[in-house]
């Protein structure tokens, strides 16, 4: 059946897990937010920016056409980077601790 | 066994190659095409050689092992797990429809790009890597693991395994119905034979090497749909503006699109056309409003204008043929008549309207309707983007990547390659409209394009493309034409006037899309019927063997059903792909981001708040849609039936919490569990 490794037994390394939790929790948070008022914050007041323009795109469309976008694959990339540092950290405190 | 890294590099010398050979033979064609080779053949050619390739890779990815078949040994490297994950989800919708919505509908349109990238936020933030950490092969087998009752987590697997395939299979009958659509359309076989050739090439692939054949078959089908997308809105913004940038290019041509669009509005031919098509409405206004009379009485007239046309003796078989289909055609009785009276007024009534504009956020007639569109738009949004992050055929890809990080990592490829294309959409639907605009709007009707009348003929009853003289001026008037918006994608190299060669690459483009999404969906209604079904709960002594076979006999049955639904033309069918994302979210999303998030949630609580969720979508949509007896009357906040997801899902996350916290708290197992999850 399902084989579900028994969390390392050492209490120093369940600090260790507890504290990476946190940062990955308060990181999930951090960019939900982003996304959240990137998405429906920017849209629900779209209509007040029709009549902007930038570089002659009208700012909402251009936002909903490509910003939006590339803002959500500026989010990815974060999310994937800030993670791996994340885990390196852990990694070598779980390295120091033994 | 080699390395991850010789593997990767083995594989990007492999699909070099491929993406190489597939120029190579364009050129072939292109300049065969040049050599006078007539259409038919080249839609042939395209047809048989990209389905024959896929084929081909799966009988090479054959296998029989379980982890090879459920999830291709879990060694994809993350860019070309994004690549298949892109496939797997740009579907026939996606590549065909999705910028016809955008020309129709302008800003409105947008929402499926937004919904449909966003989500992906979520799936790596929320979902993917933990699904990944843990480790198994479907997403029953997680919801199973985190909420173990006493009966031993079977009873959320099976309302998992309900739920996928609910999900699925709307889903993959809709792809199969767009091969068959694509295939009949560019080659003029039967649409019925197009399905079984279509899934012929589906079976081959996912029946002989599963999720092996699928991953590597959907990259080179990728690729295809990349360069069929991007081949000819390159060309079309070349053709527009000096540069070769889609993206870039159509903020040159969106200035000048909407200076058209201002002077077509206050045109006064545009008005006359118009006006005549409110007076058309208005008459069936007053038709309905004196019903049954009305139908009498032109029941009447119309057998009239029979015997007078017999009592001519002069009059042409032809002439009476058509005056006997007046009365055929005529409605049957009072009933019949005022549901397609009403229809036509709605049309007559839409193409009243003034044309959309493209660039401006929610237009409407007042302040009012302007808001009952946004928070529709919102609304839609948030149903697409939770949807996405729900759909089992796309998060199971996920258990594919050889590590965690690199389930992340993949994340971001599949958003990447999924936005290669989508930055072009927008541009796509601009540029058309521009050329539309520009080349057919004012010319005469003494030389409309072939692609008119081309395309006029293919489907008869409901015509793609009508162009009528309404105003007897003989000039195109914006307002005489009538598009259906899967013809912006399929007949853009026409209208464009790009050679035929580039037709046939947007028809493959849209087949290797249809398919892609087939493959990946059949396989997943088949893993959630053998793995979680039949090896779980009926026989969990199955031998290893005997699993993948049981998989492959049944993903046979699934897919054959599937074209048989597809084979009956379900109109209605199509309008429910857009449902399953807010089934999917409403009934998968609370249960997998609460699973991982908070360790209190249990299992009475998921089960109720995945019933509760999943009845208060399906009640909605139930009450809101005309074809299923509700009625648009019985909408909250004007919110359409699409996206039910906007109150299913808090409904299913309250009951969820409410319930969990009023049930004991999960056992020691699952709390490990999650902490083995949340761990790196």
């Amino acid at each position: 059946m399902d084989s579900i490794h028994a969390p390392s037994s050492a209490d120093a390394g369940h600090a260790g897990s507890h504290r990476h939790w946190r940062h990955t929790r308060r990181l999930t948070a951090w960019l939900l937010a982003i996304w959240f008022l990137s998405t429906f914050f920017f849209l629900y007041f779209a209509r007040a920016l029709d009549q902007v323009h930038l570089f002659g795109w009208p700012v909402s469309f251009y936002m909903a056409a490509q910003g939006m976008m590339l803002i959500y694959l500026a989010i990815v990339v974060y999310y994937m980077r800030r993670m791996r540092r994340l885990e390196q950290q852990f990694h070598q405190e779980q390295g120091h601790g033994e | 066994m080699e390395s991850n890294k010789d593997f990767f590099r083995r594989l990007t010398r492999y699909y070099a190659l491929y993406t190489l050979g597939f120029i190579v033979f364009l050129c072939v064609l292109a300049l065969l095409e040049h050599e006078g080779m007539p259409r038919t053949w080249i839609g042939y050619l395209f047809l048989f050689v990209t389905i024959g390739l896929y084929a081909a890779i799966g009988v090479v990815c054959r296998t029989s092992d379980v982890p090879e078949y459920y999830v291709a040994g879990r060694r994809v490297p993350p860019l070309f797990n994004g690549m298949a994950t892109a496939a797997d989800w740009i579907s026939a919708a996606t590549f065909i429809s999705l910028a016809g919505g955008l020309y129709l509908q302008g800003f409105d349109g947008l929402a499926y790009i937004i919904g449909w990238t966003g989500g992906y936020c979520l799936v790596a933030v929320l979902i993917a890597p933990y699904l990944r950490k843990f480790g198994q092969y479907t997403i029953a087998d997680f919801l199973a693991a985190r909420y173990p009752g006493k009966a031993g987590g079977n009873v959320i697997r099976i309302l998992a395994v309900c739920a996928t395939i609910l999900i699925s299979f709307t889903y993959v009958v809709a792809q199969i119905y767009g091969v068959g659509l694509i295939t009949s359309r560019f080659t003029g076989i039967d649409f019925s034979i197009g399905i079984f050739l279509g899934l012929a090439s589906i079976l081959v692939c996912s029946f002989l090497g599963g999720m092996r054949a699928i991953t590597w078959t959907q990259v080179a089908q990728y690729i295809i749909i990349l360069l069929a997308y991007l081949v000819p809105v390159i060309w079309l913004s070349a053709k527009h503006t000096s540069v070769p940038a889609p993206p870039v290019a159509y903020g040159v041509v969106l200035p000048k699109l909407t200076a058209i669009e201002q002077l077509l509005e206050q045109d006064p031919k545009e008005l006359e056309v118009r006006r005549m098509f409110q007076a058309r409405a208005d008459d069936y206004a007053l038709k309905l409003a004196t019903l049954p009379q009305s139908w009498e009485e032109g029941r009447e007239e119309v057998q009239r204008h029979i015997d007078e046309v017999k009592r001519n003796t002069h009059a042409s078989l032809a002439e009476i043929k058509a005056a006997s289909r007046m009365l055929s055609s005529y409605p049957k009785n009072e009933e019949e008549a005022r549901r397609r009276w009403n229809e036509a007024r709605a049309v007559a009534l839409a193409r009243a309207q003034p044309p959309t504009a493209q660039t401006e956020p929610f237009p409407g007639r007042d302040a009012e309707a302007s808001d009952i569109k946004r928070n529709n738009f919102l609304a839609l949004v948030f149903c697409l983007m939770l949807g996405t992050a729900a759909l089992p055929h796309i998060l199971m890809r996920y258990y594919t990547t050889p590590t965690v990080a690199a389930a992340r990592k993949s994340v971001f490829w599949t958003l990447f390659f999924i936005m290669l294309i989508y930055l072009s959409v927008p541009a796509l639907a601009v540029l058309v409209k521009y050329d539309i605009y520009t080349s057919l709007v004012g010319s005469s009707y003494a030389h409309l394009p072939d692609w008119v009348y081309y395309w006029a003929n293919i489907d008869k009853i409901n015509p793609l493309v009508a162009i009528h003289d309404v105003n007897h001026d003989g000039v195109v008037q914006l307002s005489e034409i009538a598009l259906d918006g899967d013809i912006i994608v399929l007949a853009m190299p026409e209208i464009a006037g790009l050679p035929y060669f580039v037709s046939g690459l947007v028809a493959a483009g849209g087949l290797a899309a249809a398919l892609s999404t087939a493959d990946g969906l059949l396989l997943t209604i088949s893993n959630a019927l053998s793995h979680d079904i039949y090896y779980k709960v009926v026989d969990p002594s199955a031998s290893s063997q005997k699993r993948v076979t049981i998989s492959k006999l049944l993903l046979l049955v699934v897919a054959l059903l599937a074209a048989y639904a597809a084979s009956l033309k379900p109109g209605d069918i199509l309008s429910m792909v857009g449902a399953a994302f807010s089934l999917a979210a409403s009934t998968l999303f609370p249960a997998l981001v609460l699973g991982v998030f908070w360790k209190r949630v249990n299992q009475p609580g998921a089960m109720a708040g995945i019933v509760s969720g999943f009845l208060m979508c399906v009640f909605y949509m139930l009450h809101t849609t005309p074809a299923f007896g509700g009625s648009a009357a019985g909408q909250w906040f004007h919110i359409a039936p699409i996206s039910a997801g906007v109150f299913g899902v808090p409904t299913g996350a309250a009951v969820m919490v409410l319930v969990s916290l009023l049930t004991a708290p999960p056992d020691d197992g699952v709390i490990a569990l999650v902490e083995h999850i949340r761990s790196p």
